[in-house]
């Protein structure tokens, strides 16, 4: 191993060209490590369990929500305080420190060297950089939720007034904590995306052509590039917040001439790229899964890729769709809501080139294909419900009401958790060598694809009936205090409860086949792309010998063969 | 569809009523045929049914027209949605219908000041009756608002009438209603303002005309016109807070 080339340009790299030749030590392998694999562990297991603390927000405030003031077991009396800081902070956390961890850098780390058949990335210090920024800016977060005060509470979309003085949010060390960590976390992922879009364009396979390159690490590094993209303008505004939080000026306050609507802008004008930047990963995640599954060709690879970019560049255009009502002019209404109607197009579009890929399949239903076609299923009901929140007529009902708040849990459980599962289950055999036991791999599914049905869609309903969100006790209003929504509310927390059961049977079955499972060959699913050429779990370096790349990455039952997968690296004949 | 739901007491609610109801037929028609064909798929070609699949790569004419014309159908459904959309914004929140009678709606920490015009029909004189977290309105009667927020931004919302607004500190955002219902609606907030958020709700009274000018001249007799500052203390007393 020590004798192959490296193909990686950069100067950084050569630094870690050598060590080959001792024993690392613990120290080095696994706390500061250099290898990609590794960085993209610690992204994972750190993603993962900010997603369990997330969650675990979500029981305490879901508790509240259906047995308004009694005491919740593990967190007790919730007060309106600790309440706001949980509904903040459970949806800062799923966003920015367990979606994009696990779907952009866990993945991101882990697969684009392999995938493109290369022994690491082009600069794997400022990814090491990156990681330990990202730990620190999560750390940042939990303590604030303790400190004096409690936790930031003006929602994660943080919107000043509220939010940039104390004297009204009454959080003095809570809030401009939360500003420095998100501030960080975004530094963390500008240094990570950088080597993403350098190594898949420097680094790849010898013969590996643009038209070759798996479909998930074209859609993880263009959610790095709209990232990237979308970033500034809200890093701008971050610390013009952080200013007026700590020192006092005033650039969102409007008696001394800021203007508090600014921000809404400045947010989500990074906020709506910020939703592809994690759907586009999980599109290919499920992308990968489907073609492997169903033994076929994705259906159309250049229309999924081209409908990414579009959808990517149409979501810098609809981010007011955000603020119909919030004192806009109301003339914009009409221009951001030709263009959100606009995004839907190429968005069902993928969905359709999904569904088409599995016509004349020879489908297997293993879990990670399972949870690859429950993302399709789920994913379309969050699609078809954002149209009512982007016709700007409807919107006027429906704005911060549960009924947004079940459209976009449902884009984004099938994008954070059921995609991510899809992609667990799929190359745990490649992280680890092992395989996770399909049985308990089914059983895992059911409980989480159905419970999660059941939180969300009677919030569809109470939320159509007008329950507002965030707010945290929903009977001080007549009209929501009816038996019927009270039951509804009721079903989801009972179904949330059901869920986070389920969960338990994941991690026990992740961990018992870490160490016990049965063990994984090099390509136990019979796939095509790069990374099932390594060995399972790769060494350091990840090939014995670095692949070439003969064709696409669907070359599944090619009529004529007598195998019905042809892997990237197998020469012609 | 969405009355059985929530009542629907403004001039406008059937209008929004009915984008929500294309919407809906049109969404759920997608939805049914698209997980349709998904597990009419996973159904019929699974692989104890079909061992080889067939090779397809989607990128000839032919292939590509299946998803050609669900593009094309569902821009043709958008172009639907976008022309009940708009007209109905447009009628909501970009005219301002002939005006009887204006009310100022002021959002605090935590809790919606009122001020009624009184009974000389005028707001900014001397009668003006200031309310707290209720709201007193004549059926049938249309309403200019004159909305502000006094610290934080807030939110005006009455789901009954499918009515929203944000309050901005240091602007005054005008709109209007028409309420067409007598009866008692939610007023809540909508707009995370902190701590007090979650109770911040006021109650919307529609009366007939004679009930509306018994309120105001009992109203009237005590001379209610509150401080701002008395607001304050009231929604902090209110929320025990
Ligand atoms: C574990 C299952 C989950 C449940 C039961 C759940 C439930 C909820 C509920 C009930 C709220 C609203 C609370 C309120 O407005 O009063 C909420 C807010 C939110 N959730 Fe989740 N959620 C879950 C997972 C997720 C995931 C995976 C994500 C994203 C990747 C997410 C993102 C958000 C966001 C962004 C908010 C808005 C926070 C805010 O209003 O400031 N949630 N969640
Ligand atoms: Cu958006
Ligand atoms: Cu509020």
């Amino acid at each position: 191993m020590s004798t192959h080339a490296h193909r990686a340009a950069a100067s950084d790299h050569e630094a870690h060209g050598h060590h080959d030749h001792h024993e690392m030590s613990f120290w080095e392998k696994y706390v500061f490590p250099l290898d990609h694999k590794m960085i993209g562990m610690q992204y994972f297991f750190t993603g993962v369990a900010m997603g369990v603390i997330g969650a675990l927000m979500s029981y305490a405030f879901r508790m509240q929500m259906a047995f308004p003031g009694k005491a919740v077991p593990l967190f007790g009396l919730i007060t309106p305080e600790f309440y706001n800081s949980m509904v903040t902070n459970h949806g800062s956390i799923m966003i920015f420190w367990f979606a994009m961890p696990v779907l952009i850098a866990a993945f991101g780390n882990f697969l684009i060297p392999l995938m493109c058949g290369c022994d690491d990335m082009v600069f794997p210090k400022i990814n090491r950089l990156s990681y330990q920024i990202f730990l620190l800016s999560a750390i940042i977060l939990l303590v604030s939720i303790f400190m004096p005060g409690g936790g930031f509470g003006s929602a994660w979309t943080s919107y000043p007034p509220l939010s940039s003085s104390a004297t009204y949010n009454q959080t003095p060390y809570g809030a401009p904590m939360w500003l420095l960590a998100v501030a960080l976390e975004f530094v963390a992922f500008l240094l990570g995306g950088i080597n993403f879009i350098t190594t898949l364009m420097n680094s790849r396979a010898p013969g590996m052509k643009m038209y070759d390159i798996p479909v998930v690490l074209w859609m993880i590094v263009i959610a790095s590039i709209l990232f990237m993209a979308s970033v500034g303008p809200l890093i701008a505004g971050a610390v013009m917040l952080f200013f007026d939080q700590t020192m006092g000026t005033g650039f969102f306050d409007p008696a001394r001439g800021g203007d508090p609507v600014l921000w809404q802008h400045l947010f989500w004008f990074f906020g709506h790229p910020e939703v592809y930047v994690v759907l586009l990963p999980a599109m290919g995640i499920v992308a990968e899964v489907l073609a492997t599954f169903a033994r076929k060709k994705l259906f159309g690879y250049k229309t999924i890729l081209w409908t990414a970019i579009a959808t990517g560049v149409l979501s810098f255009v609809v981010w007011a769709h955000h603020q119909f009502v919030a004192g806009i002019d109301p003339r914009m209404a009409n221009i951001f809501t030709v263009t959100t109607l606009l995004i839907s197009v190429p968005v069902t579009e993928m969905l359709f080139v999904y569904i088409a890929t599995l016509y004349g399949g020879s489908i297997q239903l293993t879990t990670p294909m399972l949870f690859a076609i429950a993302f399709v299923a789920e994913f379309l009901i969050g699609g078809v419900t954002g149209i009512y929140l982007g016709a700007s007529g409807a919107d006027i009902y429906f704005h911060d009401t549960y009924f947004v708040l079940a459209h976009f849990h449902y884009t984004f459980i099938p994008i954070a958790v059921i995609a991510v599962f899809a992609g667990v289950y799929y190359w745990f055999p490649k992280m680890f060598g092992r395989m996770m036991n399909d049985f308990w791999g089914k059983v895992h599914f059911w409980g989480t694809a159905v419970p999660f049905n059941g939180i969300f869609l009677p919030l569809f309903y109470t939320g159509a009936a007008g329950d507002h969100r965030r707010s945290f006790d929903l009977l001080n209003f007549p009209e929501m205090n009816q038996p019927a929504l009270i039951f509804a509310r009721q079903f989801a927390t009972v179904s949330l409860l059901v869920m986070l059961g389920f969960q338990v049977i994941f991690f026990i079955n992740f961990f018992y086949s870490m160490f016990r499972g049965r063990k994984a060959g090099a390509n136990p699913w019979n796939a095509n792309t790069l990374e099932w050429v390594a060995p399972s779990p790769p060494p350091h370096g990840n090939f014995a010998e670095l692949p070439n790349c003969y064709r696409g990455p669907y070359e599944y039952s090619v009529p004529g063969r007598s195998s019905d997968f042809w892997p990237q690296n197998e020469p012609a004949n | 569809m969405m009355e059985s739901l929530i009542h629907a007491a403004s001039s406008y609610a059937g209008e929004i009523d009915n984008v929500i109801l294309v919407i809906a037929v049109l969404s759920t028609f997608w939805l049914v045929l698209a997980e349709g064909a998904l597990f009419y798929f996973v159904f019929k070609y699974r692989r104890s049914k079909n061992p080889k699949a067939e090779y397809i790569t989607g990128e000839t004419k032919q292939q590509m027209k299946w998803i050609h014309w669900p593009h094309n159908l569902v821009l043709v459904c958008d172009i639907v949605i976008l022309v009940f959309a708009v007209r109905s914004w447009y009628h909501v929140k970009q005219e301002m219908p002939p005006i009887d009678e204006e009310v100022k709606v002021v959002g605090h920490q935590w809790a919606w000041e009122f001020v009624h015009a009184g009974l000389d029909g005028q707001l900014g004189t001397d009668d003006d009756v200031a309310t707290v977290d209720e709201l007193h309105l004549v059926v049938d009667r249309t309403y200019k608002f004159k909305l502000e927020a006094a610290d934080v931004l807030h939110s005006f919302s009455i789901p009954a009438f499918r009515f929203k607004q944000d309050a901005v500190p240091g602007r005054q955002i005008v709109g209007w209603f028409k309420p067409t219902k007598t009866g008692q609606y939610d007023v809540p907030c909508s707009q995370m303002c902190g701590i007090g958020h979650g109770i911040m709700g006021g109650q919307v009274y529609v009366h007939t005309a004679d009930e509306y000018r018994q309120w105001l001249e009992k109203k009237s007799a005590k001379s209610a016109v509150i401080s701002v500052k008395g607001v304050d203390q009231i929604a902090m007393n209110q929320g025990g807070i």
